[in-house]
């Protein structure tokens, strides 16, 4: 077996490690809080979507297509050497480029998902210029973008720009309602999931993290960015523009992040609420444990960001009698946060490997 | 009865992916010898060494100490035995103090607070027994290589180890320091501490080690007393051929300049002043020029401010005819300028990535490599699997070796095979034998001698004054940041050429020859 095939499935070896303990950890936390109820609850995580089909299906995917994209954009930052904490905040600009461009512009969907992604790439750019021309550390810079995006975009959707909010429903107008147009189409998803908000958006997250493994393996760009991630010296020795490089990795970083916003709020799957939003979208964030569950490779995003969804999901099925919603989350939380750990486990992995085939070594030469 | 050898490696086989590193070796250390360890690049010196060191388990044999079966599993089992190691690349934490350096993983504590005063009388007392001069409160980003290196030897003396195991000290220094290595090694095998010893040089060998080990390709040669044999058998049990040590070279035959150097002002990052102090002169077709001196007078800045790395503060380049003062580094390389780095880590190779990914980071972007943007990976295969061919690079799976697990020497050959194979102009070349076995420092030295003879300009930034002098057509002597002497190797002497590297003697250097 080559080195690279044994090292792809160590990788998923530790991933699925992490998860597996992370599910054990959140099957005891359940235990502790209510133990007559626990295995239900516990099924009901597992489970996932598939506890509700096809509904819970349908809003699975529909919530996995937005972690793609802030899963891709936390793990091409960390493929450059970078840690955009900060696909939060890109995504809550990107959010309103979305809106701005669907409920005020009325433009059909690709346009505004490409606002989308427009708005999110700015708000990375400027991060990643600071690195790059100041040397200021873009996990400061991120982070005061984030709060920064967030509440510009509240002030601009509640004050600012006449016709985003609707006073009666105290959010942003129904995409549906207000500009049709500038929905994602569903390809008839909706009406076999029975939900309304399951679009071709998967689709897109899908096609965007294939074409992201292609550039970062396979073209001189990618080339060019992991050997600044690997090695800034080098990289510098080699001729390569390592301040380009860093901005243009922010930049695309923040796209992908905004991409995912528009990805979201155009498939009509929720509104923004300026006066609550004063936190920061939990998709955003997640895009973090996403990108290290799949150790920052973009086909493992996928399938890491469809988990989450998963268990997300999953854990908004708990029954609130027993566990609080806040317990649901707190408990989706940690199983989230554990699969972070899972460089951790990968060495563990490769150690209980090499014990074993030592230990069948030691058989071998017996048996001889 | 008590045992003669405090060490024994017995039949000890290593694999890797693609390679058996070591190959049914044993190694018997006596009590109180320097025992040198001998072999090619990537004959597998560094991964037996690690193995008595716990970093690597062996895939069979067995290891004694005082006659006893012993499991080493990791480095902290190797320190409970008494042994220590100083690696071919050091492990300081460059922003802590040579003290706390020193006693990182065993400080003495009172209560939960560090109690350093008596690790710092025993570092003292250490240093002073074995003439270790080091300075306890130095950080070690500040310090020479040569005072980082007696800071991992009193590491190792701080621990009571008894065995000390040296990859390749002398790699990274200065002739001075060396000599002053040589003598803290002998002193300390006087003091009853066993010493394993690798190194490439045979000089060295020659006057410290009792006796010496050769491997070859991973196997086990044969171990010899070193007072009853010569250089010359050493490196024939080495490399199995006879190896030549001086280079067979014609006398140059100088064409038009290539590089013109005004004025130039380097400043330097560890001090105020400029670390190169307006230094003029010029390098032309056909010649082999060597920027000689010692260790830390400007020459790496120098370089730098050559090709690009850092800025120069005022001055003029001209390369062919062209001002390239202002150019990137993209640029230099494109008119035919390469660059043999002089931290082959930090510069020369990304190591996480593979061989042949290496091999092409000057030329990813050129057409032979990519197409509208996309890498050819079958070319830079093909590329690559001819550069390794060539220039005899080995390691475990050729081209897709990840750089990280190739050997020092391996590592640097890759390096050296990228930036020749380019047929640059000018070849700008630091150091870059350091760390080669003696065969493959014989063929890069006749590639230098051959790109020259095609009528291509070289640089060469050197330490070694055996290279300085068997090499080049021409000596310019840097002293704090000075051109100091323009001399012909043909005419003088090496301790000529000592003083003037030493700044006792001084000419005028014209700017233009
Ligand atoms: N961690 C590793 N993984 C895979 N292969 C390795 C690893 N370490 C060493 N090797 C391979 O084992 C061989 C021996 O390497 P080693 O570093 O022991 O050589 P060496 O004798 O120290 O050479 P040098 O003089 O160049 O330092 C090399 O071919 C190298 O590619
Ligand atoms: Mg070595």
């Amino acid at each position: 077996m080559s080195e690279k095939k044994k090292d792809v499935l160590l990788s998923i070896g530790a991933s699925l490690l992490c998860i597996v303990i992370g599910l054990f950890v959140g099957l005891i936390i359940l235990f502790c809080i209510n133990s007559e109820n626990a295995i239900d609850g516990f099924i009901r995580i597992v489970k996932g979507g598939f506890y509700l089909a096809p509904k819970g299906i349908g809003s699975e995917i529909s919530q996995a297509a937005p972690l793609i994209m802030t899963g891709l954009s936390v793990a091409f930052a960390f493929k450059t050497g970078l840690f955009n904490i900060g696909a939060a905040g890109q995504y809550t600009v990107g959010v309103f480029g979305a809106l701005f461009f669907g409920i005020i512009l009325h433009m059909p969907w690709y346009v505004c998902l490409l606002a989308a992604m427009v708005f999110g790439a700015i708000w990375g750019a400027v991060p990643g210029f600071f690195k790059a021309y100041f040397n200021v550390n873009e996990v400061i810079t991120s982070i005061m973008f984030n709060w920064i995006g967030l509440y510009l975009v509240n002030e601009l959707m509640y004050n600012t720009i006449k016709g985003m909010y609707d006073q009666k429903t105290t959010r942003t107008y129904k995409l549906s309602a207000v500009s049709p147009q500038s929905v994602i189409p569903d390809l008839g998803m909706n009406s076999i999931f029975k939900t309304s908000s399951t679009t071709i958006a998967i689709f897109i997250a899908i096609a965007i993290a294939i074409i992201m493994y292609i550039i970062l393996n396979m073209t001189t760009f990618g080339y060019e960015l992991k050997a600044c991630g690997f090695n800034k010296d080098a990289a510098k020795y080699a001729g390569i523009n390592e301040k380009r490089n860093i901005v243009l990795s922010m930049t695309i970083s923040g796209a992908l992040a905004g991409i995912g916003a528009g990805l979201y709020y155009l498939s009509g799957a929720a509104e923004w609420n300026p006066q609550v939003a004063t936190a920061l979208p939990a998709i955003g964030f997640n895009g973090i444990p996403v990108a290290l569950l799949a150790l920052s490779n973009p086909i493992g995003v996928v399938f890491a960001a469809i988990f989450v969804a998963h268990i997300s999901v999953g854990g908004s099925y708990l029954p609130t009698k027993y566990y609080q919603p806040e317990i649901a989350d707190f408990i989706v939380a940690v199983i989230i946060y554990l699969c972070a750990f899972v460089m951790l486990f990968k060495g563990i992995v490769m150690n209980l490997l090499r014990k074993k085939t030592k230990k069948s070594e030691h058989a071998g030469k017996e048996v001889k | 009865m008590e045992n003669d050898y405090i060490i024994e490696m017995l039949n000890i086989t290593k694999e890797f992916p693609g390679i058996k590193a070591n190959d049914n070796i044993t190694l018997q250390l006596k009590r109180g010898e320097i025992h040198a360890l001998l072999g090619e690049n990537g004959a597998g010196k560094s991964t037996l060494m690690s193995i008595l060191f716990g970093l690597y388990q062996p895939t069979s044999g067995v290891i004694k100490k005082d006659g006893k079966e012993v499991q080493i599993n990791t480095p902290n089992d190797a320190n409970d035995l008494n042994i220590g190691m100083v690696h071919q690349h050091f492990k300081l934490v460059e922003c802590f103090s040579v003290l706390d350096n020193i006693i990182l993983g065993v400080e003495p504590t009172k209560g939960i607070f560090l109690e350093k005063k008596g690790a710092r009388q025993k570092v003292m007392e250490l240093s002073d027994k074995y003439g270790l001069m080091v300075d306890p409160d130095a950080l070690v980003s500040d310090i020479t290589v040569g005072m980082q290196q007696r800071t991992e030897i009193l590491k190792m003396l701080y621990r009571d180890n008894e065995v000390l195991i040296f990859d390749e000290p002398t790699a990274v220094l200065t002739p001075q320091e060396i000599e002053e290595l040589m003598k803290i090694m002998k002193n300390l095998a006087k003091e009853g501490k066993s010493i394993l010893f690798i190194t490439h040089k045979l000089n060295e060998i020659m006057e410290v080690a009792d006796r010496c080990t050769i491997l070859r390709k991973g196997k086990y040669v044969g171990t010899v007393d070193v007072k009853n044999t010569t250089k010359e058998e050493l490196s024939k049990m080495m490399v199995g051929r006879n190896v030549n040590f001086s280079v067979d070279k014609k006398p140059a035959t100088p064409g038009e300049t290539v590089l013109k150097v005004e004025h130039m002002v380097v400043p330097s990052k560890a001090h105020a002043n400029n670390a190169v102090k307006d230094i003029s002169f010029n390098v032309r077709k056909g010649e082999i020029v060597c920027i000689a001196g010692i260790d830390g007078n400007g020459q790496s800045e120098f370089v730098q401010g050559l090709t690009g790395l850092e800025k120069m503060s005022s001055g003029k380049i001209t390369f062919n005819g062209k001002d390239i003062t202002n150019a990137t580094i993209r640029e230099k390389s494109k008119l035919g300028m390469s660059h043999i780095p002089e931290d082959r880590h930090k510069h020369g190779l990304v190591l996480d990535y593979s061989l042949e990914q290496n091999m092409v980071l000057q030329r990813y972007y050129e057409p032979q490599f990519q197409n509208a943007g996309f890498i050819k990976t079958k070319e830079v295969r093909k590329y690559a699997e001819k550069l390794i061919e060539q220039y005899d690079v080995r390691s475990g799976q050729g081209p897709i070796t990840i750089a990280r697990s190739m050997s020092g020497g391996n590592q640097q050959k890759a390096i050296i095979a990228r930036e020749i194979d380019k047929n640059p102009e000018l070849l700008v070349a630091v150091q870059p034998t350091r760390g080669l076995d003696v065969g493959a420092i014989e063929y890069i030295h006749s590639q230098l001698v051959a790109q020259r003879d095609s009528g291509k300009a070289v640089l060469l930034v050197s330490l070694e004054l055996d290279e300085v002098m068997d090499v080049s057509d021409r000596i310019l002597v840097m002293y704090e940041g000075e051109l100091v002497g323009q001399l012909d190797p043909k005419k003088i002497t090496v301790e000529e050429l000592g003083l003037y590297m030493a700044g006792a003697k001084r000419d005028e250097v014209p700017a233009e020859v």
